[in-house]
């Protein structure tokens, strides 16, 4: 399979100011703009209840918007969604597997829906099944599927049509180590190889990290910050250095004698008796912390420093961290 | 061939494949229909001796209910089929393809047919092991399998309405034992109509069930009276087409509720 430009723009997704609500109240997505840009991974992350999945309803024409308009490989989700849905594959976040089925009859049933001829579709079904790891399952009952090899069939079914722009709900939740780098290098398999625009909704920002090429925090149905994931961490200016005080040492002494290091630190937050601050290059700063602090009389049990992560990214602007993020529905 | 037709036979052979490797399931659902006959036969035995019976034996009459009422009886678990699919994010994943709504709950009807005429032919045989004679002779046999694959039809889009909308296994579970065993003592299931007291009567003539029944039993009469047998299966196809279309619209609403 080569890359396939076909007629439509720049953009593989276009979405212009959603909104969402749900029974009249719940604010499911206020005011959500962004644009994929073909061929790329874009990460759409944000805690349960964000609006990532209803984002992905409207854009996979699952369900309408309130307001807003939305395009996906140049066709519009409310005045076409029969073409929308000719060109996207969708992956949910449940396996989506008939266990009653084989592996092979799960794929072809599939491609069938989408009015595929059986000559085609069975070199195509052979094709996605081997090139999951699949082939020697691929006649056996899917209930003896391991947790695994049901999430790749699913995103075997969701290629089956070759699709331009293909969804990517959750993709490894539950999914062991093992499991889940062998699906993230199919991911990038399609995205590099195959051309496919991939939107994908994340719960985990190392998966955003090592997969996408932009990626969008979103919370409470709004854009929070956007950008490559590099882009991201670099804005927020170099790394975090954490500082463990002793029992005995006073915090405001603390962070009067940290506030005086000539304006190099920035982003003085404490928690408890930790003290968190940023920094240009940490490894160097240390030694001018650790004299500034004993010129003041505070002891210090651990100083740790490290390189800006996606999680630092969602704390600089969400102002919680992403596991202390509320969990809830899935909205 | 054009995807109007292939769509839903693509559906119904999923299901009937799902069926074949099941087999406990399908030798308990024939299991319980042949209790009915034969029990109810045995038990009831001697009741065609009162007027009403037209003669026949128990057993001979007994035969057309009972198979009108296992139709009702497997149609009715028609909604956990999708519920299932729902669960499992199946129905999602067909939903999100470019395929009919229609085709889905023709390729489910489709099955719930086949597997209703084969649960007939099953018992129409057994009747006559049993005794039973169908002196109608064989287009008022079919008309009796007609009839039961209607009602199934009305009873499976009923039940599938109702898993759409309210996304409930227990409802669906419950709708079908709550509503088949009085809808089939409200009718001339187990009694002729001669022997009901008056209000049953004027409820039954009301009673799809009852209507499927009586263009059933005609086929145990010499003399069939097709003018009994075509109103009741008109009037079981109008019923099934307005149930079909409100399971349609189900597939509708249960979008919407996502």
């Amino acid at each position: 399979m080569n890359t396939r430009l076909s007629a439509f723009g720049p953009f593989a997704i276009e979405a212009e100011n959603l909104e969402k609500r749900y029974g009249g109240n719940v604010v499911a997505l206020r005011d959500l703009s962004f644009r994929v840009e073909r061929g790329m991974v874009f990460a759409l992350l944000g805690p349960n209840g964000a609006g990532k999945s209803t984002a992905v309803k409207i854009l996979t024409t699952m369900t309408h918007p309130d307001a807003g308009r939305a395009r996906v490989a140049g066709i519009d989700v409310i005045a076409n969604p029969h073409g929308v849905r000719r060109i996207i594959g969708c992956v949910a976040q449940k396996d989506a597997v008939d266990l009653e089925a084989t592996g092979r009859e799960n794929v072809t049933l599939q491609g069938q829906l989408y009015g595929m001829g059986s000559g085609e579709l069975q070199h195509r079904v052979g094709e996605l099944l081997d090139r999951f790891q699949l082939s020697d399952a691929a006649d056996r009952i899917a209930r003896t599927y391991s947790g695994g090899m049901r999430r790749k069939l699913g995103v075997a079914m969701g290629l089956v049509h070759r699709p331009e722009v293909l969804f990517l709900d959750e993709p490894t939740t539950g999914l062991d180590p093992e499991a889940r780098s062998s699906l993230w290098a199919e991911i990038r398999r399609l995205a590099t190889d195959d051309g496919v625009s991939i939107l994908l909704t994340t719960h985990y920002l190392d998966e955003a990290d090592r997969l996408a090429h932009r990626l969008m925090i979103i919370d409470e149905g709004r854009v929070v910050v956007e950008g490559t994931p590099d882009q991201l961490k670099s804005r927020l200016r170099g790394d975090a250095i954490n500082i463990q005080l002793d029992a005995d040492a006073l915090l405001d002494d603390a962070l009067r004698a940290l506030s005086t290091q000539d304006g190099r630190l920035r982003d003085l937050t404490s928690v408890g008796r930790a003290v968190h601050a940023r920094v240009d290059d940490g490894a160097r700063a240390v030694p001018g912390v650790l004299a500034a602090l004993d010129a003041a009389g505070v002891s210090v049990a651990a100083v740790t420093v490290s390189r800006p992560s996606l999680d630092d990214v969602y704390l600089s602007h969400t102002g919680r961290s992403f596991s202390a993020a509320p969990t809830g529905d899935s909205r | 061939m054009s995807t109007l037709v292939m769509q839903p036979t693509h559906m119904a052979v999923r299901y009937l494949r799902a069926l074949w490797r099941q087999p406990l399931y399908v030798v308990m659902q024939l299991v319980q229909p042949v209790i009915w006959l034969f029990l109810f036969g045995q038990l009831f035995k001697n009741v065609a001796t009162l007027p009403g019976f037209g003669g026949v034996s128990y057993i001979a009459f007994l035969a057309p209910g009972v198979l009108v009422m296992s139709a009702l009886l497997s149609n009715g678990w028609s909604g956990t089929l999708y519920l299932t699919d729902m669960e499992r994010g199946v129905l999602d994943r067909f939903l999100s393809t470019p395929a009919r709504r229609s085709s889905f709950l023709i390729g489910q009807l489709g099955y719930w047919a086949m597997l209703t005429i084969i649960q007939s032919v099953i018992l129409v045989g057994l009747a006559l092991v049993g005794g039973a004679r169908f002196a109608g002779g064989m287009p008022s046999v079919l008309a009796l399998i007609a009839a039961a694959v209607l009602l199934g039809l009305v009873m499976a889009c009923f039940s599938n309405t109702l898993a759409l909308r309210l996304r409930d296994q227990n409802t669906v579970i419950a709708a079908n034992v709550m509503l088949v065993l009085p809808l089939c003592f409200l009718s001339s299931v187990f009694l002729p109509q001669a022997v009901m007291p008056g209000w049953i009567q004027a409820v039954a003539r009301f009673n799809p069930v009852n209507w499927a029944v009586e263009a059933g039993r005609q086929s145990i009469f010499a003399n069939v009276d097709w003018s009994i047998v075509l109103t009741r299966l008109g009037g079981l196809a109008a019923l099934a087409i307005v149930f079909g279309l409100l399971a349609v619209r189900s597939f509708r609403a249960y979008q919407r509720a996502l």
